[in-house]
């Protein structure tokens, strides 16, 4: 890492280490750029966001933060939470017991069902769209955060299953033994084994979990219209703006991407791990 | 299945094959809630998809419900837009994989080297892939690409690119660089896992050999990190399939269809046009591709956890 110090003990410049880092950083730079100009137009005023040529230099100001949280954004920020948060509950109660019968007592064919079970995340939305939304218009639950819960349960059930059961295969199967022969129910198995065991591992799959239902657009799009609308159908607000409130937008747009963000970053070495489903750690 | 489970338990005097069939239930029992629920909400919707997709319905003309045969399939081959939305599909899954896994072994590789600020080098540059898609589609339109006020016409100014209206001139290119700066990272974290469970000494002994940097890379890490390309590029086009934020946000489809794609075309067919029966069957031939590229990738997720099953 530090400078190499020859044998002689004589400095020597780690001019290739200096060459690299350089084009490590620009390629850094332009990748994150987008966000860090979405974050520097948030902290401008309407007229220096949309200036031409534009505006480097500037007084941050948090009026347009002020401005989308005075404003009719809180209501699809709670919509968000109740809905990813709601599903990722829903996910651990019915994918923990899961996991666990195909990772500690394996069944029959688990790995039919396993296979079973990510084939569903992958299956097309087209696959089940129509039937659902005709089901949730003819059930009144059109525009209703629960139902849009619901079905962001189904898109992270699967995934739920496979990682947890990923984590799962990590307990030493001995500690099971013993505490079967100390007579140990499931549930007892359950909750003093398991849960504090992987309580990593359920982070992780939160994490995946609430990133994958916070950012999904095309169920929120389709099933809500007002009452039940998400954080992503408020930006659709801004498509047609015509530069006028590119300041606003940005300061939306960074809070509508903060939670994902800041657990994405929190919880990095989880991510990999959730987003290949336990396949690479 | 609730039945059984009941029965089994009342019994008084067990013989030893109920015994055995209890605790097989006992040991299933746990899979059953989640079980069930992905079969209610995946597996009967999909069935009805199939059923419907058979059937000429519009939800605008109440009463227009009635059998069709074949006949929302045979306009699936003959219809411009879906030729055109499949072709969409195909090109922009391709280039956004392609070029993404390219750039992702790259930057990969940089921060797998010994380069300074390693770990923030690699926070930032997953930022993309966390931003909401829809957020991160709209800052590009219109703050960074927008010929008026944007940041990138004003900075190409003096290179005579100063008024390129990106969006509308190059609409699926547009698309492309987007979902490329988004999946980029994705690819990147994958492959750098790959070459983070890469030996030094391999490395090193290739070098004392007298391989040089190219041939030590061919030869010896791609060769490795094979796998993690493989993960990573079917992985990323099971998802790049669907890809339907950007385009809503970027061009809604257009102009024209010239980015509309497949989950797009069923978006406009279902909730603009509410024609039922064709939308269903675009559903059954989207599960059908998608089965394909799934298979493939299931098979490589199945052979690492093998590969890791023996060490």
């Amino acid at each position: 890492m530090s400078a190499k110090v020859e044998a002689g003990g004589r400095f020597q410049f780690p001019t290739k280490k200096v060459a690299w880092s350089i084009v490590g950083w620009l390629v850094v730079f332009i990748f994150f750029f987008p966000v860090l100009w979405m974050w520097l137009e948030s902290l401008k005023t309407e007229p220096q966001a949309a200036s031409s040529p534009p505006t480097i230099l500037f007084l941050p100001t948090l009026e347009e933060f002020q401005t989308v949280l005075s404003g009719d954004f809180p209501p699809f920020f709670i919509n968000s939470a109740i809905a990813s948060i709601g599903s990722t509950i829903l996910v651990l109660v019915l994918g923990l017991p899961a996991a666990y019968a195909l990772a500690i007592r394996p069944v029959k064919r688990t790995q039919d069902v396993l296979f079973f079970f990510i084939s569903t995340r992958f299956l097309p939305f087209a696959a089940s769209l129509v039937p659902l939304y005709l089901l949730a218009r003819d059930l009144q639950l059109l525009d209703n955060i629960f139902a849009l819960g619901l079905i962001y349960t189904t898109i992270n059930l699967p995934l739920g299953v496979w990682l947890l059961r990923s984590f799962l295969l990590e307990i030493p199967p001995e500690l099971f033994e013993a505490a079967r022969v100390d007579g140990a129910s499931f549930t007892t198995e359950l909750r003093r084994i398991v849960v504090p065991l992987i309580a990593p591992g359920i982070a992780a799959t939160s994490l995946i979990c609430l990133i994958f239902s916070w950012n999904e657009f095309f169920y929120a799009v389709n099933f809500t219209s007002s009452t039940a609308a998400t954080t992503p159908i408020f930006l659709v607000g801004f498509i047609s703006g015509r530069g006028l409130f590119y300041a606003k937008l940005a300061a939306a747009a960074t809070l509508a991407s903060l939670p994902v963000l800041l657990a994405g970053w929190i919880a990095q070495k989880q991510l990999i791990r959730g987003l290949t489903m336990g396949a690479v750690k | 299945m609730n039945s059984s489970i009941l029965r089994v338990g009342n019994g008084g005097v067990q013989s030893a094959a109920s015994v055995a069939r209890r605790e097989a239930w006992l040991r299933r029992l746990p899979l059953v809630p989640a079980f069930v629920y992905v079969v209610l909400v995946t597996q009967i919707p999909f069935a009805l998809t199939i059923y419907y997709s058979f059937f000429s319905w519009n939800l605008l003309k109440p009463g227009s419900f009635k059998f069709a045969g074949a006949e929302n399939y045979a306009r699936l081959l003959t219809d411009e837009s879906i030729r055109t939305a499949v072709l969409n599909t195909v090109v922009l899954t391709l280039c956004v994989i392609g070029i993404s896994v390219v750039l992702g072994l790259a930057v990969a590789s940089l921060l797998n080297s010994e380069v300074f600020g390693r770990g923030l080098m690699r926070t930032l540059m997953i930022a993309p892939f966390l931003i909401m898609p829809t957020a991160g589609a709209l800052i590009w339109k219109d703050t960074l690409l927008n010929p008026l006020f944007g940041l990138l016409p004003n900075l190409l100014g003096p290179f005579g690119l100063g008024r390129v209206d990106w969006v509308n001139r190059f609409p699926m290119a547009t698309v492309v660089a987007v979902e490329v700066w988004r999946w980029t990272p994705f690819m990147m974290l994958i492959i750098l896992a790959g070459l983070q469970s890469q030996n030094p000494e391999v490395l090193e002994a290739a070098r004392v050999d007298g391989a040089n940097a190219f041939q030590a890379f061919r030869r010896i890490t791609l060769p490795l990190v094979r796998p993690f390309l493989e993960l990573g590029a079917l992985l990323g086009s099971l998802f790049v399939v669907q890809t339907f934020d950007s385009i809503y946000m970027l061009t809604y489809g257009g102009p024209g269809e010239d980015t509309t794609n497949v989950p797009f075309l069923l978006y406009i067919v279902a909730f603009q046009g509410f024609n039922i029966g064709q939308a269903s069957a675009i559903g059954v031939v989207a599960v059908i591709l998608t089965t394909i590229v799934a298979t493939f990738a299931l098979r490589t997720l199945f052979s690492i956890f093998h590969v890791e099953a023996r060490h």
